[in-house]
């Protein structure tokens, strides 16, 4: 069975993303995949690779970035929840003449759509809210 | 057959009685992060879980009744279960209906 994510909360900030990385781990160890995780509104912080946590805390971008690669996975990250809150590729950096980008690797910025497919394209679709 | 989750605690938050109007006997509920104090035996909201329909099944996360020293507190209705058993249910499901 398919399994997409939808994830809405602050890392760091609130239990929720924790949850939903440790749903995603489960995933991927069970007879499931995993299709895609869609990060909106403040969720789209996972995908700031400038996020430096102390060495005894979660790196929550690097968790992320290991189900991607351990998995076929796509992590998403809203374009317009993330433009707002200083998460940008390179793409959206020179787009907007900003001196720098800061996507984290394995993440890709784009739109909705993305949740409206794997909508369809999944067996289930599991919201973990703020 | 939908799968009811609920993230907050009653004690702050309204999504638990919400989600209880929505409950019908093919429904099952899980209680995860600050939702799992609903589980919490002799209060109002266990009360509530108790008194539904028996064929409604009642699940907590187990790392997060853990985290919160409830394990030896709970109302014998609920059933834990951990990150794997949280993907079967969802699977079993037709779909999750997430209240936070």
């Amino acid at each position: 069975m398919k399994f997409s994510i939808l994830v809405l909360g602050s890392p760091y900030s609130n239990q929720s993303v924790n949850t939903a990385l440790r749903f995603a781990k489960a995933v991927v160890a069970s007879e499931h995949s995993l299709y895609r995780v869609f990060f909106y509104h403040d969720a789209v912080q996972c995908g700031n690779a400038l996020v430096t946590p102390p060495q005894d805390d979660v790196d929550i971008p690097a968790e992320w970035q290991q189900i991607s690669e351990t998995d076929t996975a796509e992590l998403i990250v809203c374009i317009a929840s993330a433009l707002k809150r200083g998460v940008l590729d390179t793409t959206e950096a020179e787009r907007y003449e900003k001196d720098s980008s800061n996507l984290a690797d394995e993440f890709i910025i784009s739109g909705l759509g993305q949740m409206v497919d794997a909508t369809i394209h999944s067996d289930r679709v599991i919201t973990f809210g703020p | 057959m939908i799968l009811h989750t609920v993230n907050k605690s009653p004690y702050r938050d309204n999504s638990f009685i919400e989600c209880l109007r929505f409950i019908d006997e093919q429904a099952s509920i899980l209680l995860i992060e600050d939702g799992v104090y609903a589980a919490q035996s002799d209060t109002r909201f266990s009360l509530m879980l108790d008194q539904l329909g028996t064929a409604i099944r009642c699940y907590a996360l187990a790392a997060d009744t853990d985290a919160r020293g409830l394990n030896d507190n709970l109302i014998e209705r609920i059933t834990l279960v951990d990150d794997l058993e949280f993907v079967e249910l969802a699977a079993r499901h037709q779909s999750v209906q997430s209240w936070f």
